[in-house]
């Protein structure tokens, strides 16, 4: 029996036990509800875990950049010697 | 002159740089949206009289399925674009469409299927309805499947368009099973032309789930969008800054 009929902004449930069996339908809403917003929030997510991995390799890769101009300039080059 | 925005939308940059503004007044909105959508239809919403508190997943399942089908209109849509003029930004738009359209697809069918149950006894039946939004969850899960399936962007590009523009002949079946078959899928609640046949106590917080559901569906588009752009433009130096942190400077 919904409480106080023909009231629209009113709770509809005489207790929180009410409202989260729901006259037995509250598994099934239950259930949709937490999975549906369950998939939705990795919806959300997903691009920023993806960035970040981004960021890392491109941190990575200008990492391994500067480690390789690092050695080039410590040789010496054969042309700059000559003199 | 009328031309110079159509080829700026293509340019992926000018595209990065001109929405982020409005990204965090999307993601707002959506939540903000669906959170009142859903404490309004879960408490406040009167109970239904013929099906009790079940019909209460409607406000997850009809919004879900809208954007489903829209996304497809947008994911064929950008396609088309994309063979048509072959911009770059369309194509990453098609791309981005796809696992977007996929959760909505699943959500549809997944909450279907439980409302199905108290509603009709049973989660699944194999009907016009059902069936052809299973087929719109292969033909998502084709478009990514092909957009991995090439070493090559752009082969993959065409072929995911191809797809999805053949898949559209499957949208109008969509609409039209409830009508064309006999179906256990009750007719569309939410009419244009005609009245709803929803009371308006039940129908406000359907709604304020829709258009919580369509800037959800926005924001997530773009964030997917402009991520798969940095992807793609990961060798020019304004992508490299955005993934360093540093400020861009103005596109022209």
């Amino acid at each position: 029996m919904p409480v106080n009929e023909g009231q629209v902004m009113q709770f509809q449930f005489a207790s929180i036990a009410d409202f989260l069996s729901m006259n037995g339908h509250g598994v099934y809403v239950w259930i949709a509800y937490g999975i549906s917003f369950a998939a939705l929030a990795a919806l959300a997510l997903q691009p920023a875990l993806r960035r970040r991995s981004m960021q890392r390799e491109l941190a990575r890769q200008q990492r391994i950049q500067q480690r390789r101009r690092e050695r080039t300039q410590a040789r010496p080059e054969p042309l700059a010697v000559s003199e | 002159m009328a031309w110079q925005w159509f080829h700026r939308l293509g340019s992926p940059r000018w595209f990065y740089q001109k929405t982020s503004g409005w990204l965090p007044w999307l993601a707002a909105a959506s939540v903000l949206l669906l959170l009142v959508g859903t404490v309004w239809g879960l408490g406040f919403a009167p109970q239904d009289a013929k099906q009790g508190n079940s019909y209460r997943i409607i406000y997850i399942h009809v919004p879900a399925a809208f954007l489903a089908l829209a996304g497809y209109y947008i994911m064929a849509f950008s396609g088309a674009i994309g063979l048509i003029w072959k911009m770059k930004l369309s194509y990453a738009v098609m791309r981005a469409a796809a696992p977007i359209g996929a959760v909505l697809t699943f959500i549809a069918l997944f909450t279907g299927s439980l409302w199905g149950k108290p509603t009709w006894g049973t989660y699944w039946v194999w009907d016009a309805r059902i069936t052809s939004m299973l087929i719109l969850l292969f033909l998502y899960v084709g478009v990514i499947a092909l957009s991995r399936a090439f070493a090559r962007e752009q082969v993959a590009d065409k072929a995911c368009a191809l797809l999805a523009l053949v898949g559209t002949v499957n949208i109008p079946i969509i609409y039209k099973s409830v009508d064309w078959w006999f179906t256990l899928h009750q007719p569309a609640t939410i009419k244009l032309t005609e009245s709803s046949s929803i009371d308006p106590s039940m129908f406000y917080p359907l709604l304020v789930m829709i258009i919580g559901f369509y800037c959800f569906y926005a924001w997530t588009l773009l964030v997917h969008t402009r991520n798969l752009i940095l992807q793609r433009e990961w060798r020019t130096q304004w992508a490299q800054q955005v993934l360093r942190g540093e400020p861009l400077g103005d596109a022209g």
